[in-house]
């Protein structure tokens, strides 16, 4: 397929990819602000969430939260790297993004197979079904960010569509600032 | 598709870079796998098609039951009561998610976006295919869903839990996750293909599209994609709770179980009510472009329009519990929510009065599509008064889950789905196909169309005065219902569905026989200024011999001091 012309047009003056990403986006915060009010609705209405919430290990919380901030910071430097067009470090620095996600889902997988085996599971209260839907519809994001970040480097190692560097770069804030949003709610409210 | 394979040979060499070897793909590729934005603009017509087929002999099938109860409707036999629930909530389902969305935003918006405004394809070709696919599967899902053990789902197209959460209520274990599953899929598929036209309109403009030189119908397809992407997260993430209550076991729609089942009245009807305007606005786009053509005149106030219509996209974020008036929420908050739905009429209110402005001292030419633009702004019109009623919580609560909410919504969704998009085809068959409809089967079809369409409707409004409530398999079970005025009401909207029914084959004929053998249409039939008219007809792949660059509006009819009274949009002078 040959790029039509209507991709390299740019009448609003930014990248259609980057434009893109932003709606992605802007429909992203919708699903989750949809889920978020409605649990922060429930909450409202249910006091005893909070001893519900006890139970969550706010500490792996707080680990994972600096686990995804710090991965942030690479996928910055690849955006760096990508703007002098240096795709080989690009695409390394954006593997190491890759790794801070995988750390963050290998505490994740520890925190839920401890909470499940406490027998706090989907279905248990309302609570646990919004904690476990919230967070993981994060971790698809995190999967789905990480996917995309696997293409993105292999491409930007070969020095290919490097401006993608940036586009994953502004999805994986994105996919932060949702956990910001996740580990008060979930972890530290009780 | 009816490309006849002379256009390829006549198809100039353009300078865009696309060679020959784009049209000697096979019929996989061209049809079925083709990222072009008018092929996927066909698929999603042609799907959207077929779903308002099944979409309406659910309706037979149910309207045949309620006008003749227990007896065997010709062409389906017997409605048992699961039945009956089964067809009602998916004739619903399909009309709203499979037919007026796919064809009034995803057709035109993929056909007219790319020519409308000049350029050769939307910005992201591959997503559009994937968009299509994702809303083929979310198809299938649902056709599967009618076949599985207990059938579909029938808990209503609102889905209200506790009776959709729990199959011991909604008796249909299978189809009601089925049912979720494919609304949902639909949704991506929507999504994805929104971020694509707004991006596409956003970036792709030709030189001197200028905002205010863009066509109507892309700036409401524009302001509808917004609206649809910023309102139907919020049911995402509620339908996918709902389904792990139906399969999972969870309980955050179960009163019982410390549950609130009005979450997701409030989530649904958060995206639900958007979504009207979601399809209203390109309808009216449609119509904006079809009076102007045939009226001769300039858009009457075009930028009052498009500020109406973005306020009407930003107020419709604020009505939504106009649906709840009986669900025990405050008063007060009923004060506000009647407010804001009385504010809500102001702007539709002013969009017609700027289109019957803009008819007034016109050339009017009474053709097919034209007949159908007034036709939605006559039927529309009903709708939208009988809307005033319902959005009264003091009168609401009278009329909530009556057939005169049946007969206001079809009023308006019936003009929205059916008379916009006939409007839309009519109009655009030439650009689409490179031939003319027959005039004469599609007068015919338009007083066929129009005239059953009140038959059906208007009795019940009646019916809902007198108190019948929606969703009743047999009225003969209610003495009070059962009574003869009431019943013959009903057999009179039957038979005026039947009526409607038989005519749209007329329709289907003339679509079928003038793909085939309609005579040639030229590039520009209508004598229309849009850029559209200036590719060839059908637009081969790229769309344009040569890039347009545009000089004015896209509404400059009748300009004194010209030979010609048009204007088209990227003429020099």
């Amino acid at each position: 397929m040959q790029k039509p012309i209507a991709t390299t047009r740019s009448m609003a003056g930014l990248p259609t990819g980057r434009l893109a990403v932003w709606w992605v986006i802007a429909s992203e915060i919708v699903i989750f602000g949809g889920l978020l009010v409605s649990y922060i609705m429930h909450r409202l209405g249910h006091p005893e969430w909070g001893g519900y919430a006890s139970h969550t290990n706010t500490w792996a919380g707080a680990f994972n939260t600096l686990v995804l901030l710090s991965s942030s910071l690479a996928a910055v430097l690849a955006h760096q790297a990508a703007e002098h067009g240096d795709g080989k470090k690009a695409a390394s620095l954006l593997r190491l993004t890759c790794l801070g996600g995988l750390l963050f889902l290998c505490v994740k997988g520890f925190e839920w197979s401890h909470e499940i085996h406490q027998g706090f599971v989907l279905s248990t209260n309302g609570f646990w079904s919004f904690y476990y839907t919230a967070a993981g519809l994060h971790a698809l994001h995190v999967i789905a960010g990480m996917i995309i970040m696997l293409v993105v480097s292999a491409d930007a190692a070969k020095g290919r569509e490097l401006q993608r560097v940036e586009l994953i770069g502004i999805y994986w804030h994105f996919v932060d600032i949702v956990w910001i949003f996740l580990f008060p709610l979930l972890y530290i409210a009780k | 598709m009816a490309e006849p394979a002379t256009a390829h040979a006549q198809h100039p060499h353009n300078g865009a870079g696309h060679d020959h070897a784009h049209h000697d793909e096979g019929f996989f590729k061209k049809y079925l796998w083709s990222t072009d934005h008018k092929m996927i603009g066909f698929q999603y017509l042609f799907t959207g098609m077929l779903m308002a087929i099944i979409g309406g002999y659910f309706a037979y099938a149910f309207r045949m039951q309620l006008a003749y109860p227990g007896a065997s409707v010709p062409g389906y036999g017997a409605v048992s009561p699961s039945d009956y629930l089964m067809l009602v909530t998916n004739h619903g389902t399909i009309m709203i998610f499979w037919v007026a969305m796919p064809v009034l935003i995803a057709a035109f918006g993929n056909f007219l976006i790319p020519l409308m405004i000049g350029c050769d394809d939307m910005v992201f070709p591959r997503l559009n295919r994937l968009s299509y696919q994702l809303f083929l599967l979310s198809a299938i899902v649902l056709l599967i869903s009618f076949f599985v053990p207990n059938g579909g789902f029938s808990g209503a197209w609102t889905a209200y839990p506790p009776l959709s959460s729990q199959a011991a209520y909604h008796l249909t274990p299978l189809g009601a996750p089925l049912w979720l599953l494919a609304v949902a899929l639909e949704f991506v598929a929507f999504l994805i293909g929104g971020i694509n036209f707004v991006t596409t309109v956003m970036n792709s403009r030709a030189p001197g599209m200028t905002p205010m030189r863009i066509p109507m119908v892309v700036w409401m397809i524009v302001i509808a994609s917004i609206l649809f992407m910023a309102s139907v997260g919020p049911l995402v993430a509620g339908a996918v709770l709902l389904l792990f209550d139906q399969v999972l076991g969870t309980h955050v729609y179960d009163p019982n179980h410390g549950g609130d089942p009005l979450l997701w009245q409030h989530l649904f009807w958060f995206f639900g009510h958007p979504e009207v305007y979601v399809v209203l606005l390109p309808a009216m786009g449609i119509v904006a472009e079809i009076i102007t053509v045939f009226a001769r005149k300039k858009l009457f106030a075009y930028k009052t329009v498009l500020y109406t219509a973005i306020a009407t996209g930003i107020i419709s974020f604020f009505v939504w519990a106009h649906h709840q008036f009986v669900a025990g929420i405050d008063p007060r908050m009923a004060n506000i929510f009647t407010v804001t739905t009385l504010i809500i009429s102001i702007p539709i209110a002013e969009m017609v009065f700027v289109y019957l402005a803009t008819l007034i001292g016109g050339s009017i030419r009474f053709t097919t599509p034209m007949l159908w633009a007034l036709g939605f702004l006559g039927a529309f019109l009903i709708g939208g008064v009988t809307g005033i009623f319902l959005g009264s919580s003091g009168s609401d609560i009278y009329f909530h889950d009556t057939y005169f909410v049946v007969a206001h919504f079809h009023f308006t969704f019936f003009p929205i789905a059916f008379i916009g998009s006939f409007a839309a085809i009519t109009y655009w068959f030439p650009k689409m196909f490179g031939r003319m409809m027959n005039e004469t089967l599609g007068k015919i079809h338009f007083w066929g169309t129009i005239l059953p369409v009140n038959g059906i409707f208007l009795p019940l409004f009646l019916a809902g005065l007198a108190g019948d409530h929606r969703r009743i398999y047999s009225y003969m079970n209610f003495p009070d219902s059962a009574k003869p005025f009431l019943q013959d009401l009903r057999i009179m909207a039957t038979i005026s569905l039947c009526v409607l029914i038989a005519f749209q084959f007329v329709f289907l004929y003339n679509f079928i026989t003038s793909l085939l053998r309609g005579p040639k249409a030229s590039k520009n039939p209508w004598n229309a200024n849009t850029l559209e008219w200036t590719a060839e007809s059908p637009p081969p792949h790229g769309n344009f011999a040569e890039m347009p660059t545009v000089h004015r509006g896209p509404y400059e009819y009748g300009m004194p001091g010209r030979d010609q009274d048009f204007w088209p949009q990227n003429a020099a002078n």
